[in-house]
């Protein structure tokens, strides 16, 4: 049953993009966008009841793919992902319909966008290396194509573009080499096969297969220093496309790190998870930095991406770190914390992507200082929007809150008993999620206190009008699951608990224990997040029925702003995004390494008297301008010396053929 | 100076403000007073002083008269104020500016009227750039006279909308 | 004691602590000021004072700069709510009420960032230059702020094997030494220096200021009048109080009831209150002869409390 429902999804998928491709322009959008929805629910259902009946689904077919067939398998782990997919899947799918004609409507985009969606949902649950690979290169292209969809309007499309490109194929690159690594030792492609013959392999092997998985995957993850392409691609993709890419895809590379590391290697030595942890630490920091000083708004969000996959990676790190140790209670807590902060981030984020879209249609700007006064213009995305970002600023009673407070126990409990290593680790990890959680903050409170607060900073602002309903709905759906997960986080965590015991620990560990609050087994630490919620609201309204029964009559009166007595405030004396995380780029110019440019020129008559002042700054990505670029300039120096042998002249080339023959006979005899 | 020292001065020197007696009513005055209920914050507004009635204010702030223990505070905002505190005679520039602070108040809101200059213009009546006396901008609820008004004059005179 | 009854007993802990928080808080305002002016040779006003200009600000007209949005006007009701919850739920007067439990101190440093967070929102909402000044002053110390404190929470958890405030308070209990412990010690420097920044507090800002571009909390609240302002200052008062009342009852915790015995209640509110105004006298004579640093340097300060809360941190899993 499960099997055919699986099977049902895939095909679902491909008559979408054939919906997509072949109908006349008027009804494509809405029958690819119906056909799409029906297949994230069936890859959704059938996900959802593997982690309830915890029976792994199997599929074989030798049709499909020739040489080496299809191989599905729906384990405990895919099948969460595949949950979590399908959820971002039709959000962004019902935001899709009315966004398509904003620039999704046309052939390729209607017919790439269910192609993508698709190969993320079948991600998760292959089962063979082969088939591993192909719908993950398959999501690869598809998502270039959509990235692309725009390329014609902005120059900065094609550029982000390529970034993509070769990123994500640097990393497919160590991917194929790691799973065709293991494949080859372990005598089968098939990841049963794999599974059962890990133990025999050469730790040598085991490390460098974990490495290049690494790689591979923390690239497409967006993990700091190979996170380039993910403040170009996602803020230049539509709407619907970066929030896939942001909320999905990215959380497809962690499953990887865990496929490879957890599940085909069964963990590994605890300096392995050292690394995860020290690239999640420097992410979250990174991501959290850059967040703070964007001005963009989709830049904003793709760089608090970094920061909330590095929280992830601290997570894992420290559950691998933790198992390696033998501290198996604290590794299931990270893991579990790991795993929410995951489902977490598959419900803020695309929810934030979904309604920085709309904002940006409503208003034609996503840059923050040509945006505010939204709140009021957009009286369903402006508050959809704030709820996104009090999620990923954690703080209750939303859900990003619960994930942070279940990763803090984990570094806590971990601490019993520690290593050197651990001891050392755990106060830096803790501080990173402090650091981050402060940033976060001041950078949710830029979003939106600039974006959608205050008076409008310019014409298109002014006149924003509230977007489509399809536009408020996808949203709206994803909002929801933000605060049911934030105020009954058991719900889900209780199909956590298997997958977060199966990666840490052969035998099954109790995590939780039941009730109605999140109480944590082994660990006094309990939060009853449904109570904080109850009573902030309860305060709430008893306030404001307070403030409303002793205060006047009527409600407040509007005056204009003050302004000193002189002049009303206008929107170029509000602060500007830049203005507002100039303290913190100070303090953290190190890092951030703001370029500034004053051009102060005089009257001609005196020096003393000042004409104009320019002043610029711009915030560049420290590890693009000094890794990436050193990088890309030697490439091209190589490829100038190379061009040299290649004059078109005829002759040469004939020598050429004539040298390498002769070589090849020399080697070969 | 030390930490140690500086107690042992505030110590020895004990409190330098001076006793005064209980306030006079002014039933004038009886309806804000009893809105404010013993807490006044006020907005100071220079409309054009010569800075005589603000040494007196601070005066009055200070240690030997201590306004602050009557329940009157300066505050940083017109929107945090129940009254405006004007001194000096209103100029041009200023006729505006104190129009807009005190519409920028909660209402009801109070005007009170420092020293000469602001009841009267004083001695820069018909000078050029003079508006006019405060009560030609804004209507004005208390009038202190005194050029410059002494701080026991100013005392005297909020005290009887702090009622303490 | 039948489940009943033991709810009862929680539900009245609940109350009367933030009760005592919210009639107490205005009371160490007055305090504080009282202390101040005293020090500065004045007499000051009474210790009420603070209770009559709420009631005053209560009654008065409330005022929207005209673009704001309803994010405005919820900002001073988040704030309140935010502190009042905190009050309720930290176990400062009583470990044995089950909200004691239900929050740890992680928690409670987040519902605190909450408010933080709509304060910072209703600065900029307000669309004038100083709500944005203010809102980003606030939130930068307050991101630097935050590594300090929760590894300075860690550094408290660690001997306890728990963030959970009844279990570091009943620990300390069972084990004084704990108390005066160097991890301790380090902690509790750290801590201060967090409450300070946290709560406004000189050497951070300073909260009589009249220059806008000293301010850092007066900024944000600028354009709020009347009841609006009524709550902004009510919330102000009351997060210092919860506070001091949070690093009193975690760093000296003898007096804290974990019974549920009625006289235990009693004596746990008066030892609190007498802990909060000792704390409340000390902080208010250390602002009489502090000045406030520059913005920048204030980092420099963060950092150390930093270092401060990560040495403990380390020391606690030497000597535990």
């Amino acid at each position: 049953m499960s099997e055919a429902i699986l099977v049902a999804a895939a095909v679902l998928g491909v008559l979408a993009a054939a919906a997509g491709l072949a109908l006349p322009a008027g009804r494509r959008v809405s029958a690819a966008a119906g056909l799409t929805l029906l297949a994230c629910v069936a890859a959704g259902w059938t996900g959802a009841q593997v982690l309830v009946s915890g029976e792994p689904i199997q599929l074989h077919s030798a049709l499909i793919l020739p040489l080496t067939g299809v191989q599905l398998e729906v384990g405990p782990l895919g099948a969460l992902f595949m949950v979590v997919t399908a959820a971002v899947g039709i959000g962004a799918t019902i935001y899709g319909v009315g966004y398509a004609s904003h620039g999704l409507g046309g052939r390729t985009a209607a017919a790439a966008l269910p192609i993508f969606i698709t190969s993320m949902l079948l991600v998760p649950a292959a089962g063979s290396v082969a088939t591993f690979v192909v719908v993950w290169e398959l999501m690869a292209i598809s998502s270039l194509v959509l990235v692309l969809v725009e390329h014609r309007n902005r120059a900065a499309t094609r550029s982000a573009a390529q970034w993509y490109g070769v990123m994500t194929h640097i990393g497919a690159g160590a991917i194929l080499l790691a799973l065709v690594l293991l494949a080859a030792h372990a005598g089968g492609q098939s990841f049963t096969t794999i599974r059962a013959h890990t133990a025999h392999l050469s730790r040598p092997v085991r490390t460098i297969v974990f490495l290049l998985a690494l790689v591979g995957f923390g690239s497409k993850a967006g993990a700091v220093p190979l996170h380039v392409w993910l403040p170009k691609a996602h803020p230049e993709a539509p709407g619907p496309v970066s929030a896939l890419m942001s909320g999905a895809m990215v959380n497809l590379g962690l499953y990887g790190i865990l496929l490879v590391g957890d599940e085909l290697l069964g963990g590994g030595p605890g300096w392995w998870w050292l690394v995860v942890l020290g690239v999640g630490v420097l992410s979250a920091l990174f991501g959290a930095l850059h967040a703070v000083a964007a001005s963009d708004l989709k830049v904003l969000l793709a760089y608090s991406t970094t920061d909330t996959v590095g929280l992830m990676l601290i997570g894992i790190g420290a559950a691998g770190v933790f198992a390696a140790a033998a501290h198996t209670d604290a590794a299931a807590v990270a893991m579990m914390a790991a795993l929410l902060l995951l489902v977490n981030h598959a419900a803020f984020k695309p929810l934030l992507f979904l309604t920085a879209a709309s904002i940006q249609r409503a208003s034609r700007s996503r840059d923050l200082d040509q945006l505010g006064g939204l709140m009021r213009r957009l009286p369903v995305t402006g508050p959809l929007f704030l709820v996104g970002a009090l999620a990923i600023a954690a703080v209750p009673p939303l859900n990003g809150f619960v994930g942070e407070w279940l990763l803090f126990q984990s570094l806590l409990h971990g601490l019993a008993n520690a290593t050197l290593a651990i001891a050392l680790a755990v106060p830096i990890a803790v501080a990173a999620l402090a650091l981050t959680a402060g940033l976060t903050a001041a950078t949710v409170v830029k979003a939106v206190g600039i974006g959608l607060l205050g008076q409008p900073r310019s014409t298109g602002a002014a006149g924003a009008r509230e977007v489509a309903l399809s536009m408020r709905v996808g949203p709206g759906l994803l909002a929801g699951a933000c605060v049911i997960l934030g105020i009954a986080p058991m719900a889900v965590l209780g199909a956590l608990q298997p997958v977060a015991a199966t990666l840490v620990s052969a035998t099954p560990i109790q995590i939780l224990r039941p009730g109605v609050g999140l109480k944590l087994a082994g660990i006094p630490a309990a939060i009853y997040p449904a109570w904080l919620a109850v009573g902030i609201l309860a305060a709430v309204l008893s306030l404001a029925w307070g403030r409303r029964a002793l205060g006047r009559r009527g409600g407040p009166r509007p005056v204009p702003a003050w302004g000193g007595g002189t002049v009303t405030p206008t929107p170029r004396m509000a602060y500007t995004a830049t203005s507002f995380a100039e303290p913190l780029r100070r303090v953290f110019d190190d890092v951030l390494r703001p370029d500034q440019d004053l051009d102060v020129s005089h009257v001609a008559e005196s020096r003393y008297v000042v004409e104009s002042i320019a002043y610029r700054t711009r915030v560049t990505d420290a590890i693009e301008s000094q890794l990436y670029r050193p990088l890309l300039g030697a490439v091209t120096w190589w490829g100038e010396r190379a061009r040299r042998v290649q004059n078109g002249s005829v002759h040469r080339y004939l020598a050429f053929g004539f040298v390498a023959l002769i070589v090849v006979l020399l080697v070969a005899g | 100076m030390s930490l140690h020292s500086f107690v042992a001065a505030v110590l020895r020197r004990g409190v330098a403000t001076e006793e005064r007696a209980p306030p006079t009513a002014d039933p004038c005055l009886a309806g804000p007073a009893r809105r404010l209920g013993g807490s006044l914050a006020l907005r100071h507004v220079d409309a054009g002083s010569c800075n005589g009635c603000e040494l007196e204010i601070a005066s009055a702030f200070g240690p030997t008269y201590d306004l602050e223990r009557f329940g009157v505070r300066l505050v940083a905002s017109p929107r945090h104020a129940d009254a405006v505190l004007v001194t000096g005679v209103v100029t041009r520039n200023m006729a505006d500016p104190l129009r807009r602070t005190v519409g920028a108040m909660a209402r009801p809101c109070l005007a009170i009227a420092l020293g000469d200059c602001a009841s009267g213009c004083g001695a820069f009546r018909g000078g050029y750039g003079v508006a006019g006396n405060v009560d030609s901008i804004v209507p004005v609820d208390l009038a202190i006279p005194g050029c410059p008004p002494r701080p026991e004059a100013i005392i005297d005179a909020l005290r009887r909308l702090t009622g303490q | 004691m039948n489940a009943a009854g033991a709810g009862g007993v929680a539900a009245i802990a609940v109350a009367v602590q933030i009760a005592l928080v919210g009639v107490g808080a205005p009371l160490l305002g007055g305090l504080m000021r009282k202390v101040r002016c005293r020090m500065e040779g004045r007499a000051g006003p009474p210790l009420r004072q603070p209770l009559r200009e709420l009631r005053k600000l209560v009654r008065r007209e409330r005022l929207r700069p005209e673009h704001t949005s309803w994010v405005y006007g919820a900002a001073p009701l988040v704030l309140v709510a935010t502190s009042v919850v905190v009050a309720g739920v930290a176990p400062i007067v009583t470990t044995r009420s089950p909200l004691a439990g239900g929050a740890d101190l992680f928690a409670i440093v987040y519902l605190l960032l909450l408010g933080s967070l709509f304060l910072g929102l209703a600065g900029l909402d307000s669309g004038t230059a100083f709500g944005g000044m203010g809102a980003s002053r606030a939130l930068t110390l307050g991101a630097l702020a935050e590594p300090a404190l929760l590894v300075a929470i860690l550094a408290l958890a660690v001997p306890a094997h728990s963030s959970s405030l009844p279990v570091i308070i009943h620990g300390t209990l069972r084990h004084p030494g704990w108390a005066i412990g160097p991890a301790r010690v380090l902690a509790l420097a750290a801590f201060v220096v967090v409450v300070l920044a946290e709560s406004g507090r000189l050497p951070f800002d300073n909260p009589s200021t009249h220059l806008e571009l000293t301010m850092i909390h007066e900024a944000m609240v600028l354009e709020y009048a009347g009841p609006d302002l009524a709550l902004v200052t009510a919330s102000e008062q009351i997060r210092t109080a919860v506070l001091l009342g949070l690093l009193m009852t975690v760093f000296v915790p003898w007096g804290v009831a974990t019974s549920s015995a009625p006289l235990a209640f009693v004596w746990g509110a008066i030892t609190l209150t007498a802990k909060v105004a000792g704390a409340g006298v000390a902080l208010a004579a250390f602002e009489v002869v502090t000045a406030k640093l520059r913005l920048f340097r204030l980092p420099e300060l963060l950092a150390a409390a930093f270092v401060a809360a990560t040495l403990s941190v380390l020391v606690a899993l030497v000597t535990a």
